[in-house]
């Protein structure tokens, strides 16, 4: 998959589970502005900014590890092991696809 | 017209159910936050309009949801519940060492007399305080930090603080119960901790009386008399007279002594019921009839309440946050089973009527009375 570095100042499109939305009361996706290098980090952080409901909720307080029941997706693949502050995506940093934060499918 | 308010915390809601003082006719509002655990609803006594909710989710973890006008609207506050310092480990199923893991809160506590404060019971078992509503929380680590802490083991349902009594007479005294490492008490407002197990015996641990290691799985003390404690242990049903210093049983007549909630009459500190469970092993009531057992003499002497609750192919359990009274003149009594009934009782357990009947899992049952 291209990781092109992307443009600076992105407007990223974030795609919460059901629970997370309606505990942030958002409908629909959520567009982040991300300052600087678009990363797993980043996103969250900016999202965490917005939503500060959200934290605790994906991954520890303080940016700490992901919860075991979430994974990261975009572009058909899953992000959720990859290290945290290696670039998303190129069409995640533009915009043109979606960075999808999922609940993992287990429990039925 | 008084009436009372009924919070219900059930695997996959909460549900609040209102009723004016004769408690026939229910007004049932929810699911609140649908398809999260609500592991208890608790209102402030000083404060009745102040509800504080614990949500869970293995999903997405904790949320702690606060409300300031009686269950309508609510608004999430803080969860960050990190252990004081280094936490350290106490002894997992297997006996090995396992570090300290916050899981999700089992019970709030709401402070007697301050609104925002409120006591949070938590997996692994600790015990933590939030001073502002809700919005931070700051463990008090003397209870995990007991020089027993490294030896308790999670009962079957977790290693959870589930149980915490604030004495109204005694400034500073307060109680706590872990499964599986028992009672605590503390006089300074839950700075130090001290074990408070003598007379238990439990087969099943090495030393059938030790110092902890007891599954306690409920505590109850009438405000009127807080010397009295109350216990559902794992098996056996316990008393002590004096402050949880020497338990007795009292199980007496009962039909089994296992069983998971217990409470007291509003009015009558000798009043005591609890729900039967056939054993550990068998999770339901003997032989599929659903009964509450009422003792007017503070233990030994039972009799079964059958009025209006099932009493052939019944097979839910009763957990052990899941019965309340009221302080009506009448008391009331009330309890959720694992089939999604929730039962009022009007007259102190001689009759049964179900509010509901089909909710999910009922994990917690609290009733406010109200002007």
């Amino acid at each position: 998959m291209t990781q092109a570095v992307p443009p600076q100042g992105a407007v990223i499109r974030v795609v919460l589970p059901a629970h997370l939305r309606v505990l942030a009361r958002v409908d629909g996706e959520v567009e982040l502005a991300v300052a600087g290098p678009v990363t797993q980090r980043a996103v969250l952080d900016a999202l965490e900014t917005r939503y500060p409901v959200l934290r605790g909720t994906i991954r520890g307080h303080d940016g700490g590890p992901r919860r075991a029941f979430i994974r990261f997706f975009a572009c058909e693949e899953d992000l959720s092991h990859d290290p945290p502050d290696i670039p998303l995506p190129e069409p995640v940093a533009t915009g043109a696809e979606p960075y999808l934060i999922v609940g993992a499918m287990a429990g039925g | 017209m008084s009436g009372v308010r009924v919070l219900v915390g059930t695997r996959k809601g909460a549900f609040v159910l209102t009723s004016d003082g004769k408690r026939e006719q229910w007004d049932v509002s929810g699911p609140h936050f649908p398809g999260w655990e609500i592991y208890h609803v608790k209102g402030s006594p000083a404060d009745p309009d102040r509800l504080f909710a614990s949500q869970t989710s293995g999903w997405f973890g904790q949320v702690i949801q606060r409300s300031d006008d009686g269950g309508q609207g609510w608004q999430p506050v803080g969860n960050q519940f990190s252990y004081d310092g280094v936490p350290g480990t106490h002894q997992w199923y297997d006996g090995t060492p396992h570090p300290w893991e916050f899981a999700r809160v089992w019970h709030l506590e709401p402070s007697l007399d301050d609104p925002d404060t409120v006591w949070a019971g938590v997996e692994d078992a600790g015990l933590f305080r939030s001073t502002d509503g809700g919005q931070n929380w700051q463990e008090l680590p003397g209870l995990r930090s007991h020089k027993s802490g490294p030896s308790w083991q999670p009962g079957a349902g977790g290693m959870c603080l589930h149980t915490i009594i604030l004495d109204p007479d005694t400034p500073g005294r307060m109680y706590a119960a872990i499964s599986a490492a028992g009672a605590f008490r503390s006089d300074d407002a839950g700075e130090t901790w001290q074990p408070v197990n003598r007379g238990l015996r439990s087969e099943g641990i090495p030393d059938e009386d030790a110092e902890v290691g007891h599954c306690v799985h409920r505590l109850a003390m009438h405000p009127a008399r807080p010397g009295v404690l109350y216990m559902q242990k794992h098996w056996d049903v316990m008393r002590s007279d004096d402050g949880g210093e020497l338990w007795h049983e009292v199980s007496g007549n009962l039909p089994t002594d296992f069983g998971f909630p217990i409470d007291v009459h509003a009015h009558e500190p000798d009043t005591v019921y609890v729900v039967p469970i056939t054993s550990d092993s068998h999770h339901f009531p003997p032989e599929g009839k659903l009964r509450v057992y009422r003792s007017k003499t503070g233990g030994d002497d039972w009799e079964p309440l059958t009025s209006g609750l099932p009493q052939e192919h019944c097979y839910v359990n009763v957990l052990r946050d899941a019965m309340a009274v009221d302080t009506l003149e009448d008391c009331g009594v009330y309890f959720g089973t694992t089939g999604g009934q929730v039962y009022a009782s009007a007259d102190a357990g001689d009759t049964w009527a179900p509010i509901v009947r089909d909710l999910p899992a009922v994990l917690s049952v609290e009733v406010q009375t109200l002007p």
